[in-house]
């Protein structure tokens, strides 16, 4: 069956490269609590600060619960949209030749990146939702619901991992790279329903946030990780959504991957 | 000739870089087993020439042929075929050595029961057995080449290509890479294929040596050949009557800089 096969070796190859990136993360672990300093404060500083205002409109639920699945997707979103700097990184030190030299798939090699970043994501997630309990937020520890958050958390990073990656392959330059990344992070989080329902944007903003990946991110984990949370458009559509965005987005990557070897 | 025995043949492989044409009509064939040395001054095209014949940067005119796949319609073959070390110091540095070889392993196709063996043979090999589990970044620059040449032989590739290998390394580090390339020769037949400046290293390994300059090639022959040719008593003083001006000034800034960094990390 050389179509199993090949998934096989694509599989294998892909994992490949998520594992390089959890060696380095073992070996310093250090970046993921770094990065956690920035939830702890959305969630600990703004979050209950706007709680006590009521300036945004939540219905029944705590503006704490939620804030929080919008500061995980957030946390998701930085932590991942940054990633294709790795690439220009790499390509400057040849490690990015190597990986193209070798009989690999383009796209295994970006699904391994998308991946690597799914896996920072997580340790996110985790520290996310521990504090969010802490914090007397009503978390779903159901597993299903729990299987749910992790799938989300994983196509969050992938999507924005990818995004960064085509980024990055096409302008080459660190720089440039930061620059544009700056450009986009923020109006993604903001033209999202992160930290306020889509119902209270103008018009315009609407239609921007329904054109955001990170809105389905953020509308999905609502839907699964917060007791009384709702998916605004459905769990089914928001999972399906993530999914051929992500695919399209690894799809271009791997088009583009070649161009930083040259 | 055919393809079976050449390992690396181009017919007028050409590349241009907008109105720089970078390699120009290179025509060249590499038998198997073969040491090949490609010299040239810095900007003569070697690189680039390097490149294309790995799969990374797409011909602009001509063809190239390497372990008789073609390196535009089959790349995914050549690659299956060919082991590349480039000029930059491309360990990855904060995991170890060992780890290292097994990621490049893995994504090179060498059977899973074999790895780790193969792994630690290949550090036996290269002389870095007590250092496989330490991080890269604690290496010097002589064992870093070492383990990236163990790194791009782990699948046993009928050819491999070398860009600069012993560039920025001191005298010792240079003999015990050039000595490991050549017992990688003389244990598994590897053709090599690879491009430097050190004119006796390429004296005393190569069987054939082909000089670039401005892109084309202007000699091609054995080392006592190209001294005949030329009827100079040294490679060195060859090279030079070969390609005249010694003090050409060539590669821009962001290239200087790229190799003043790579010295660096060598240190």
């Amino acid at each position: 069956m050389p179509l199993a096969a090949a998934l096989r070796s694509f599989l294998r190859k892909a994992l490949a490269i998520t594992e390089l990136e959890a060696r380095k993360l073992r070996h310093d672990p250090w970046d993921l609590f770094t990065r956690a300093v920035q939830p702890v404060l959305w969630l600990v500083v703004f979050g209950q600060v706007l709680a006590q205002v009521k300036a945004i409109p939540t219905g029944d639920m705590p503006y704490l619960d939620f804030l929080t699945p919008g500061i995980l997707a957030q946390s998701v979103l930085f932590i991942s949209i940054f990633y294709g700097i790795s690439i220009v990184w790499e390509r400057d030190l040849g490690i990015v030749q190597k990986f193209l030299v070798s009989p690999t798939p383009r796209t295994a090699l970006v699904t391994g990146k998308a991946l690597a970043a799914g896996l920072r994501s997580f340790t996110q997630a985790v520290i996310v939702l521990i504090l969010a309990m802490a914090l007397g937020v009503d978390v779903v520890l159901a597993p299903l619901e729990l299987l749910t958050v992790v799938l989300v958390v994983l196509l969050g990073a992938a999507i924005f991992a990818t995004l960064s990656l085509i980024i990055a392959c096409l302008v080459k330059t660190r720089e440039r790279f930061m620059g544009i990344g700056q450009m986009v992070t923020m109006p993604l989080f903001f033209a999202s329903n992160a930290i306020y329902p889509i119902a209270m944007m103008p018009r315009w903003l609407q239609v921007i946030s329904y054109a955001n990946p990170l809105t389905y991110v953020v509308d999905a984990l609502r839907g699964s990780m917060i007791v009384g949370g709702v998916s605004e458009f459905g769990l089914l559509l928001d999972l399906g959504l993530l999914a051929a965005i992500a695919v399209a987005l690894i799809l271009i990557a791997g088009r583009v991957y070649p161009r930083v070897g040259m | 000739m055919n393809d079976r025995t050449m390992m690396v043949r181009t017919e007028r492989l050409t590349h241009r870089f907008g109105d720089l044409t970078a390699v120009d009509s290179l025509d060249l064939e590499v038998a198997d087993g073969e040491v090949f040395g490609l010299l040239g001054p810095n900007g003569a095209g070697k690189t680039t020439t390097l490149k294309m014949l790995c799969t990374l940067l797409p011909p602009s005119a001509g063809r190239a042929f390497v372990a008789g796949h073609d390196v535009v319609r089959e790349p995914a073959a050549v690659r299956r075929e060919i082991g590349y070390v480039p000029q930059l110091l491309s360990a990855e540095a904060s995991i170890t050595g060992y780890e290292n070889l097994l990621i490049f392993g893995k994504l090179h196709d060498v059977p899973r029961a074999e790895l780790e063996e193969r792994a630690r043979k290949a550090l036996e090999r290269m002389g870095l057995s007590e250092f496989g589990d330490r991080l890269v970044r604690t290496y010097s620059g002589g064992m870093v080449r070492r383990l990236e040449i163990a790194q791009s032989s782990l699948h046993r590739p009928k050819v491999l290509f070398l860009d600069e290998p012993t560039i920025g390394l001191d005298p010792v580090a240079r003999r015990a890479v050039w000595d490991m390339v050549q017992g990688l020769r003389e244990t598994f037949g590897t053709t090599l294929f690879l491009t430097t400046h050190f004119m006796d290293a390429a004296d005393a390994l190569c069987d054939r040596i082909g000089i670039m300059h401005h892109g084309r090639l202007i000699a091609l022959g054995s080392p006592e050949e190209l001294k005949d040719m030329t009827g100079m008593s040294t490679l060195d003083e060859a090279f030079i009557s070969l390609t005249g001006n010694a003090l050409e000034t060539s590669g821009n800034v962001r290239d200087i800089q790229r190799d003043r960094r790579t010295a660096r990390r060598l240190g």
